[in-house]
Order: structure tokens, then sequence, then C-alpha cells
């Protein structure tokens, strides 16, 4: 089974009368360990799709089964239950609380799962470390730059250990330098056996990822899989093998 | 997340806004100040209104007069026997549920001299050593008599003030306190010797008024001739004057001195002119009075020539003024304290108007409806706990100033209960005006408030 299974989803938005097909009947299962870009063009969808995948928004059609939960069914606290545990989120435009210092934005997930102080500060550290910058924990994120930010958002959104991590655009508001840095780390996250859904505009960034989808209009346009096509291997087969192997159920 | 960490969050914000907070928390401090006054200022009045009430024996306190025969038992007219010492005896052994009798013989227009002074009290009374206690009576010198002099009928008085400022002259006009035990004066041409003066019996009112006028310079004199400036400026309640004009001998010796040989035709006359029995409980008085009925009924061979005086007029007149004072205050308290309520129910709508992202973040990442209501709902609280304990601060000082506004009146007490109420209430106002704000910004949608700009 695989961990996101996707069938047959629409999501319709109302205006004034006129129905918009934000997505339209997608079908699409995405395995544990698996590196994705999910591509297309700006109001293709992509954004949608992501939410409905982050149980942050509920289908209008179809089902969605998240780690064996079918999605469309479950309550609002449960949802929020689900994000806080499973789901791990990174924005386009970093979505920290500008109130809170970097390790206590990084520490929030925990405090809506209930841990102690002790475990929050240490596991926060921890991730901060993963990203490189246990050195900035005390400032706020005004004080430092935007792919540092990135990294303390992607550092909150490994903390909890969720199944995947979904990131929307998560270079969008970067110079190249530092996106390039952030794809890095996206990608030494992969090898280390965490899933991965990437949303993206850019069929450069799309590149990096094995397997890629691209959507239309709503609808999927084009699936590309590295490993089935064969395509590439030279340069991704080490990556791909260490990303399923450890992970598969 | 746990209470401990929204109460933390909650003060975080609130400290984020210092003068917003402020600002809104004013209006549950004077919320909270005004209740606290406003009753502290009922309890003052009804600690004025009650001091007379318990100067005279308080509600346990009845007495026993003489009264008109029924007209039924008019043709028993000459039997009726009057209230005598056997009433007295009566109540003592077979009516349990009276604690205290005092049998009052009184003589009217006595005039007590001293050389060419001479000074006749409202109330002269033959009675016994228990007196004291029957109508709450203080000694400030010397003593009562006692159950021997009351025995041999010795020739002994305890005055009150008013005696000794008339024979001798008050404090004012001597400029010390004179002790007139052992004096001797002359009652109806017997000797008499003072043994005990009762203290000075005023309102809290009167005190104050006394003492504010010795703290100012004395009048300067002036060359206009002195006058009496008539009652009006006196005014002191009808119950201090009664007392302070109190002279008390012990009952044999007004009967054996005065009132044998007094009665009509010289025959010695044996009735009391009073008697006063205190009860046991006075939530029981209505039993009590029926039970000393019931046994004076056996004393005075059936007839009726007596009745009962209480003070439960006099005391539900203060319970209804005091009521009503209490609800238009309150109303008032109530009202403005609701008032600071809609003003922290405002700066939460506004709050959460400009989180709006923060919520949706917070939701992204696993708030329940529950985590984001309770996090409002406590910031609310935390403000009104806040504004609420500020106020009672404040009703402190602002009781300080109501007694120093007006330093003659009573002086107002708050209450240990005022306090209660009233932080209670700010609490409660506190989670009403949070309920709308936490619930509006829990039901938000996560995705519509990321998008929120
Ligand atoms: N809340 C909404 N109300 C109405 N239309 C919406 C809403 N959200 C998205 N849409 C529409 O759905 C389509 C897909 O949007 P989105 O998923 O954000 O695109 P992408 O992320 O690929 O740029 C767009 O045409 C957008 O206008
Ligand atoms: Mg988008």
């Amino acid at each position: 089974m695989a961990l996101i299974e996707v069938r047959n989803v629409s999501k319709l938005y109302h205006l004034g009368g006129e129905e918009i097909r934000a997505l339209d009947d997608v079908s699409l299962d995405i395995d544990a360990g698996e590196f994705i870009a999910i591509i297309g063009p700006s109001g293709s969808g992509k954004s949608t799709l992501m939410h409905l995948l982050g149980c942050l928004d509920s289908p209008s059609k179809g089902t969605l089964r998240l780690d064996g939960t079918m999605i469309e069914k479950a309550t609002a606290h449960q949802l929020s239950r689900i994000r806080n545990q499973k789901i791990g989120f990174v924005f386009q435009f970093f979505n920290l609380l500008p109130k809170l210092t970097v390790q206590q934005n990084v520490e929030l997930p925990m405090i809506y799962s209930g841990l102690s102080g002790r475990e929050r500060r240490e596991r926060s550290l921890a991730a901060l470390k993963l990203v490189g910058l246990e050195n900035r924990a005390g400032h706020r994120p005004m004080q430092i730059s935007g792919g540092q930010q990135q990294r303390v958002a992607i550092a909150r959104a490994l903390v909890n250990n969720p199944k995947i991590i979904f990131a929307d655009e998560p270079t969008g508001n970067l110079d190249s330098n530092t996106g390039d840095a952030i794809l890095e780390l996206f990608r030494q996250l992969s090898r280390e056996g965490r899933t991965i859904a990437l949303v993206t505009h850019d069929p450069e960034i799309a590149a990096v990822t094995p397997r890629r989808i691209e959507i239309r209009d709503g609808k999927i346009a084009r699936e590309v899989d590295a490993r089935l096509a064969g395509l590439d291997r030279s340069s991704r087969a080490p990556q791909t093998a260490a990303a399923a192997s450890p992970v598969q159920p | 997340m746990n209470l401990l960490n929204a109460v933390i969050v909650g003060f975080k914000e609130i400290w984020a806004h210092k003068f917003r907070s402020v600002l809104t928390m004013l209006g549950i401090i004077l919320g909270v100040a005004s209740l606290v006054g406003m009753s502290a200022l009922v309890k003052g009045m009804e600690n004025g209104m009650k001091e007379a009430l318990v100067a005279i024996g308080g509600l346990e306190k009845v007495r026993l007069d003489e009264n008109d025969i029924p007209a039924y038992q008019r043709n028993l007219a000459d039997q009726a026997v009057g209230c005598t010492m056997n009433d007295v005896y009566a109540l003592q052994k077979s009516a349990p549920m009276i604690k205290m009798v005092t049998p009052e013989m009184r003589l009217r227009d006595v005039t007590i001299t001293r050389g060419a002074k001479f000074f006749t009290p409202y109330v002269f009374v033959g009675t016994w050593p228990n007196a004291l206690e029957m109508n709450q009576h203080i000694v400030e010198h010397g003593r009562m008599f006692n159950e021997i002099d009351d025995e041999l009928a010795r020739n002994v008085c305890i005055i009150g003030t008013d005696t000794r400022d008339a024979l001798w002259g008050s404090p004012d006009d001597l400029g010390y306190e004179l002790n007139p035990v052992g004096q001797r004066v002359s009652i109806k041409h017997q000797p008499f010797t003072i043994i005990g003066m009762f203290q000075h019996y005023e309102s809290e009112r009167e005190r104050k008024v006394r003492e504010l006028a010795k703290l100012k310079p004395a009048p300067v004199h002036t060359n206009s001739p002195t006058r009496s400036k008539g009652w009006g400026k006196k005014g002191s309640s009808y119950v201090y004057t009664l007392k302070n004009s109190t002279v008390y001998i012990p009952l044999n010796t007004m009967w054996v001195k005065f009132r044998s040989t007094a009665g009509s035709n010289n025959i010695p006359d044996a009735r009391l002119s009073a008697l006063s029995v205190k009860v046991r409980d006075v939530e029981k008085l209505e039993q009590s009075i029926q039970q000393a009925h019931n046994v004076l009924m056996h004393t005075h061979k059936g007839i009726e020539d007596f009745a009962f005086q209480t003070q439960e007029d006099w005391a539900d007149n203060i319970n209804r003024a005091i009521k009503n004072y209490r609800i238009s205050g309150g109303i008032i308290a109530v009202i403005s304290l609701l008032v600071g309520g809609i003003g922290i129910m405002n700066i939460m709508l506004a709050s959460i108007t400009e989180r709006i992202r923060e919520i949706g973040i917070r939701k992204a990442i696993g708030a329940t409806f529950t985590d984001i209501f309770v996090q409002i709902l406590v910031e609310s609280v935390v403000i009104a706990i806040m504004g609420g304990a500020a106020g009672l601060l404040t009703s402190m000082g602002l009781v300080h100033l109501l007694a120093y506004l007006s330093p003659t009146d009573n002086t107002p007490q708050i209450t240990l209960n005022a306090l209660a109420i009233a932080f209670a209430f700010s609490v409660g106002v506190g989670i009403l005006a949070g309920l709308i704000p936490a619930f509006k910004a829990a039901r938000l949608h996560p995705i519509q408030a990321l998008r929120y700009e």
C-alpha cells in the first residue's frame, strides 16, 4: 500500500456563480521514501493539490488516503493531529512566527503534540543542527537571511519526524545560489530516507528529483519517472536506491 | 498545547502590546473598583445604621410594657396585677428560650442635686446589675452596683456622662475628664454615692465631628455677644442621648427608699414599670416571645395587660434600605464591569484580525480548534484577571479617598465578600468577552488564514 493514494480527486471553487476546477479528476500514488516534484505553470493547481495531500483542505470529489487514513472523512480535529504528526510543511514565504525566536519556532509543532519542555529543546536543537543553524537558535526570524529562514522552516517541518514533507515553491523567494543550497538540503534529506514532495513551476528544479508529475489546468498532464524510464541512471541511481530501500514497507 | 503554555503565550501577547493592554484593563479596573467601593460605602452605611440598634440592646432584646386590657377583658380590670417580680421569677424558671430577664422600676421627674447645681435625667431606674449587659452599657469609671448593693438597698448609683456634665462640667468646659466616682449627690433629698459612670455614648458620625472640631483652631474670640445657636447642631440620635442621660440605682434601693411610700394613697405600688428580656436565639424570636407570653398569661391570671416591644421594624427598615442601596450600587458597578468586558472583546477581535496569518501557521503545523480557542480565551481571561487584581488594589485607594473626602460619614468598609465577588465577576467578564473572538479564531480555515494578507 502506498503512503499516499489519491483517487479521482477534484477540487471546485465557486466564484460568483462561476465554477473553477482547480483540480480535475486527479489520481496518483506516492510511496514512502520517494522524492517527487509536482510541476506546472502558475495557476495550474499545484498548490491546491499539495494542500489536499497535506490535509490542509478537503477534496470536493474523490478519495484521499494518507498512511491508511481516509482524509475526506476525517474531522477537523483528526486532520489537525495528522498535520501535526505525519506531515511537515515548507512554504514559499517561510511562514515563521516573527515574535518567536528561531528555536521557539522549531519547537512549535512539538508544543501541539504535547512534548515536555526538555524534549522540545533537545529535538529542536538537533533539527537546527541538521540544517546548520544551531548558532542562530536565539535569533528572531527578522534577524536572519531568507535562506536561513527557509532552513528554519525546514527544521520545523522535520522536528516531529513526519511521514512526508511538502514544500510549496520553497526556493521561489530566494536568489538562485541560496535556492540551490536549499535544494541540496532537500536532496540530502531524501538520501537519508525521507519522503519529500516538492511543488515548483521551475523545470530546472524539478529536474533534481527522480519522479516528476506535470500538472496543467488541474489535470495530470505527464508523469516522468527516471527510475522506470532508465533516464539519468548514471547520476541519480545511487540516490534513488538510498531513498527507496530503507523505508519500503 | 497545555494550559501553562497558553498562559505564557497570553502573557507574551499582552506584554507585546503593553499600552493597549493597560487601556483595555482600565475598564475592568474601574469596574472592579466601583463594585468594591460601592459595597464598602453601603457596608459603612449599614454599620452606621446598625450601631444605634446594637446600642439599645440589639434585636434579641424584647421589652415588656404594661398595656391596655383588651376590650373583652375589661370587666376583669380590677384584678389585673400588672408586671411584678413574679413575672421575672416565672420567666427565669419556666421560659428556657429567654436568656436573661431584667426588671425595671422607674421614677419620673427625679432631680439630682449637688450644691446649687441640679440635673433631671431622662431615665432614672432601679434595676438589677444585669441591666449592664441587657442595655449594652459600658462602665468607664468605677463599677456597676452588685447583688449585695441590691440586697442591702444601698444608696449607690451609676450615672451617664450627662449627669456628670451637668453637675461638675463636661470635659470641654473643664479641659479634662472629671471622674465623679466617690462623689456624693442628693437624690430626692436622700444622700447617694456615685460608684460608677458609663462611657460617653455617641454615633460614629458624632465622634468624627467632635474629633475633627478638636483639630481645628479654637474660634477666635470676637466682640459679638455670645449666643446659643439652637439645638440644630446637636442632632445626636435619640438612643445615645437616652443612654447618656441614664441613672441606675439598685432595684431594692428604689423600692425601699422611694417606691414603697410613693403609691397613690400611700399604698405601696409593687408594680414594675417595665421588664426587659433577652432571647437566646434571635432566629427563634417569634417562638421565644410566644413562650414568654404563655408563661406570663399564668402569672397575670389570664389577663393580657402587657405587650411585647421588639426592634424588628427598625431592623427591617435598615435591611430594606441597605438592600436598595446594594441593588442600585450593584447595577452601576456591574454595568461598568460589562463595559470593561466589551472593551476586552473589542480588543480581542482586533487582535485576532491582526493575527489571522499566525493562526493559519499554527493550524498548518497542527493546532486544533481547541488549541486556538484556549489560547485566545486564556489571553482574554489573563487581561481580565490582571485588570481585576489591579482593580482590587485601586479599590483600596478609592475607599481611602472616599473616607478622606467625607471624614464625618461612616467609614466605608471593604468586605472580603465584596473583594471575592468583584474578582469573580471580572474573571467571568473576561471569559464572556473572550468566547466570541476565541470561537472566530479557532474556526478559521487554515488555507484561508494562510492566504490572508
Ligand atoms: N480559494 C480559492 N477560490 C477560488 N479560486 C481559487 C482558490 N484557490 C485557488 N483557486 C484557483 O484554483 C486554481 C489553481 O490555483 P493554485 O493551486 O494556487 O495554482 P498554483 O499553485 O499551481 O499556481 C487557480 O486558477 C486559482 O485561481
Ligand atoms: Mg502555488
